[in-house]
């Protein structure tokens, strides 16, 4: 096992390296450049000469690259910039909003996902299967970019019930030790804040966790089928166990399986979703970050915010594997 | 199991009912002397002098204030920091007489020393922090730099020379050639006074240059100590999330009625929409055009629009084809069906334009202004008269994306105006690209013949419309035209007010005589704002003060 997880970290270099190359070519293929995004209409071609000379944007690639490896492997990310900051305090204060968004809408996900592709397993055919079916087609196929604008329509500007934008109310002062919202407000026992920012969740983690959730639902009912008609299963019925007990220990823990490495790829379509949900509801998290930057060409930002993501959505995966092992004797063995 | 499932489903929604009745009972409106603001971004720093975009200087303006300032809702220049100025002769030295008694919100005095000071600090900025991205406005309005690092303008190339305490209550600003423009360039925000004590204090101007050649401010004027004399003082600001300010108690004018302000960036113009519609917003800047009427039909929203302070024009590069000549260039402009774009196109937020100056602007021309109403059979008049033979063919360039406010819909402004050309006399040969990815500087270094093109104004003074396109010669419009150059220079030298608008009236004139481009729409931006926001003043320069604004 230590020896999997050694080998897993270690392949971590050559993707990280082969990544930051090809992140480092692409954003520089970009049509226009960082001076004249940032220059705007402005521009005069002399003010794009100083702007690239100040950013040593007007070096050979090879030692802009270079000099880029350089500061990344010290863990220096550079400076956005639009925002003049350190791309790694940039970092530091969006990772979290996203983080606590990405949990909030896997939990979302599963806690409807995993009973519904249950019991539609368990009715199969009949007219909560059917619906089940539907509803997760819905989820599947509804537009990423529609959705939040729907719920928002529902339950912010007709009915009121929740806010639409942001993390907290603006009139909270509360204190940020971790940047986890909710868990700050647990932390230092501010519990109208931890409540706010819980309620500043559910609608981001819905529209966030909708597409998850669809998948989700159908793995569970595919796998829960399959397993319902293995051998065991038979035996348990034969045995004269009763049927509650036969789901819990042994139909839904094997179903459980496949639904385990779908939540590691999910890791990937959540980060993605991001950009797009954060921006609709104005969450100050990675991905409003680099929609931004992709829209300004800060090349810093790009470069340093999706090399760190790419980072992450890797150690996600072997989390997950590693889990899978742990969930599964067979695999351990093997 | 059925046992199970309808327990779940039970259980579901007593939850779901549960959770929707502890919302229901939260309120969403906030006490009526805290104002909410949704703006379009956060701002880079609160720190005017390394500022130039629209969220930056709307924040410094709640906080610090310059020599002048202008009044609400106009270009028109009117006394803040400095109760009078005076010119020399020579129009070189600029004596302004200072407000007395005026303190910083840190408790220092505001006097002839701080106002030197701050203009000190932008002449003698450090090389990193020098350059249009950093230090626009400085760069734009005054040229040079004492010390400019390698490739930016020095001492030869400033408009500023020195500034002079001549007592206490007196400072004097001397230039090194006469200009007027720049004293409605001093009411940008970036010329703001700030105090001196707090620069030094939060090291505003310090940064180090990392190994890629990017600089870093560390420093913390302006990101967490901005301190001014405004009527709004600085309390906190969370990137992404909140700036939020206080009225200043001890202002020396009339006092904010608002206790509280807070600006929210909102970056999506339907996030911003429907904060306003869901009551978590007080007010919301630029509302998308098509948003605008859900919120005028609204029972408890209303729009506010800006007065136009920009212009779409259609350029014509006289290097290219038969554009050298004033005929032809005259039938293009009997040739564009320009009320049908702005009918069409600007949902109601445009008007037409008659010459380069919006008419909010000192110097716009009410008479006099030659007409070119849409007219195609003039146009192939003309063209014959120019001895060419009908079609005449020009390549016409337009941006696929990034709508502006002067034009909300490229492709479509580009249609129909090929249409109409087509129907006087010209074959039009389409040239689309991105707006970045080769269009804009294509059309600036001067390969397009006709082009579609606007500027929004970054002050309110003719110069910064006319002498920054027409004052010398230069790629984007190909010509040389040493008669417009000397009346713009003229007119931009003259200190008279009053007669400095009619030299500039009689320069908008002979723009359109010579006919470098046609001038074609000005678009009002709109705001939203909740019913009984009352006090709220738009700006043709977008930067408006919160003070006069008050809830219910």
């Amino acid at each position: 096992m230590a020896r999997f997880v050694v080998r897993r970290l270690l392949l971590l270099v050559p993707i990280l390296l082969g990544l930051s190359i090809l992140l480092f070519v692409w954003v520089r293929a970009l049509p226009g450049s960082t001076a004249q995004a940032l220059l705007g209409e402005r521009t005069t071609p002399g003010a794009v000469d100083r702007f690239n000379r100040q950013y040593g944007l007007d070096r050979p690639i090879t030692t802009q690259y270079w000099a880029y490896l350089k500061t990344t492997v010290r863990g220096d990310l550079g400076t956005s910039v639009a925002s003049r900051r350190p791309v790694t305090t940039e970092i530091r204060e969006r990772f979290p909003a996203t983080v606590e968004l990405a949990v909030a809408a896997m939990i979302f996900a599963l806690v409807i996902g995993l009973p519904l592709g249950f019991f539609a397993a368990k009715r199969y055919g009949e007219f909560f299967d059917h619906s089940s079916l539907f509803l997760s087609l819905i989820g599947v196929s509804i537009p990423v970019f529609f959705l939040p604008i729907i719920l928002k329509y529902i339950f912010s500007v007709r009915l009121g019930w929740l806010p639409s934008i942001g993390r907290q109310d603006v009139l909270i002062d509360a204190e940020h030790p971790t940047g986890f919202y909710v868990l700050d407000g647990i932390i230092t026992g501010n519990w109208n804040a931890a409540w706010d920012a819980s309620k500043h969740l559910l609608l981001p983690a819905i529209a966030l966790g909708s597409i998850p959730l669809a998948i989700i639902a159908r793995v569970t009912r595919a796998s829960t089928l399959d397993v319902q008609n293995e051998d065991y299963v038979r035996t348990a019925k034969a045995k004269g166990l009763a049927p509650s007990a036969i789901d819990r220990r042994h139909v839904l823990r094997n179903a459980l399986l496949p639904v385990t490495t779908i939540i590691g790829l999910q890791v990937g379509i959540l980060l993605g979703g991001a950009v797009l949900t954060e921006t609709v509801f104005a969450i100050p998290g990675m991905g409003s970050w680099l929609k931004e930057a992709i829209f300004n060409q800060d090349y810093p930002a790009l470069q340093g915010g999706i090399l760190f993501l790419a980072f992450v959505f890797v150690l996600v995966n072997l989390l997950v594997d590693i889990s899978y092992g742990l969930i599964n004797p067979q695999i351990r063995v093997s | 199991m059925s046992r199970a499932l309808r327990f779940t489903l039970a259980l579901s929604a007593v939850a779901l009912f549960a959770t929707a009745a502890a919302f229901a009972a939260t309120s969403r409106t906030h006490a009526s002397d805290t104002f909410v603001f949704g703006t379009e971004g956060d701002p880079v720093l609160v720190d005017g002098a390394l500022v130039s975009d629209g969220p930056s200087l709307r924040a410094v303006n709640q906080m610090f204030e310059g020599l002048v300032g202008l009044k609400a809702g106009t270009t028109k220049v009117v006394p803040s920091l400095a109760t009078s100025w005076k010119t020399s002769k020579n129009g070189l030295a600029w004596t302004f007489k200072l407000r007395q008694g005026v303190k910083f919100h840190d408790g220092t005095k505001m006097d002839a020393r701080s106002v030197c000071f701050n203009f000190g600090r932008n002449y003698k900025l450090p090389g990193y922090l020098q350059g249009e991205s950093t230090n626009y406005y400085w760069v734009t309005v005054f040229g040079g730099y004492a010390k400019p690092a390698t490739g930016n303008p020095g001492p030869d190339k400033s408009l500023y020379r020195g500034c002079k305490v001549v007592n206490a209550s007196t400072a004097r600003i001397i230039l090194t050639r006469p200009s007027s423009s720049f004293l409605a360039a001093l009411a940008l925000p970036s010329f703001a006074i700030a105090s001196p004590t707090a620069l030094v204090k939060y090291k505003a101007d310090a940064g180090s240059v990392g190994s890629d050649g990017s600089f870093r401010p560390t420093g913390t004027f302006g990101t967490s100590n901005p301190v001014g004399t405004g009527p709004f003082k600085f309390v906190s600001w969370r990137i992404g999330d909140k700036l939020v300010m206080v009225r200043n108690d001890n202002y020396w004018g009339t006092k904010a009625k608002l206790k509280k302000l807070i600006f929210r960036q909102i970056t999506d113009s339907t996030a911003r929409l429907q904060a306003l519609q869901s009551g978590e917003l007080d007010g919301a800047n630029l509302l998308a055009p098509q948003d605008v009427p859900s919120v005028a039909n609204s029972s408890s929203l209303k729009v506010l629009s800006r007065p136009a302070f920009n212009i779409g024009y259609v350029g014509m590069n006289q290097k290219q084809g038969p554009l050298s000549n004033i005929k032809v260039r005259q039938a293009v402009a009997y040739g564009l069906d320009k009320k049908a774009v702005i009918g069409a196109f600007y949902g109601g937020r445009g008007q037409v334009a008659n010459q380069f100056l919006p008419p909010l602007v000192e110097g716009y021309a009410k008479k006099g202004v030659p007409d070119y109403s849409y007219n195609p059979a003039k146009a192939k008049a003309l063209l014959q008269e120019a001895g060419l033979s009908l079609p005449v063919t020009l390549e016409f360039w337009y941006p696929t994306d990034r709508p502006r406010g002067y034009m909300p819909d490229p492709p479509r402004n580009f249609q129909a105006f090929a249409a109409s050309l087509e129907k006087s006399g010209f074959k039009i040969v389409p040239k689309p690209g991105p707006w970045r990815g080769g269009y804009l500087s294509g059309v600036q270094s001067g390969k397009a013949a006709l082009y579609l093109l606007g500027w929004t104004g970054d002050f309110g003074d003719p110069a910064n419309f006319l002498n920054v396109h027409f004052g010398a010669a230069g790629d984007l419009f190909g010509f040389n035209n040493p008669a417009l150059f000397k009346a713009l220079q003229v007119a931009d030298a003259e200190p008279n007010l009053d007669k400095r608008t009619k030299l500039y009236e009689a320069a908008s004139i002979q723009v359109m005589k010579f006919l470098p481009m046609v001038p074609y729409a000005n678009a009002s931006p709109a705001l939203g704002f909740k019913k009984n926001v009352k006090g709220y003043v738009p700006s043709p320069v977008e930067v408006e003060l919160f003070t006069p604004v008050s809830i219910g």
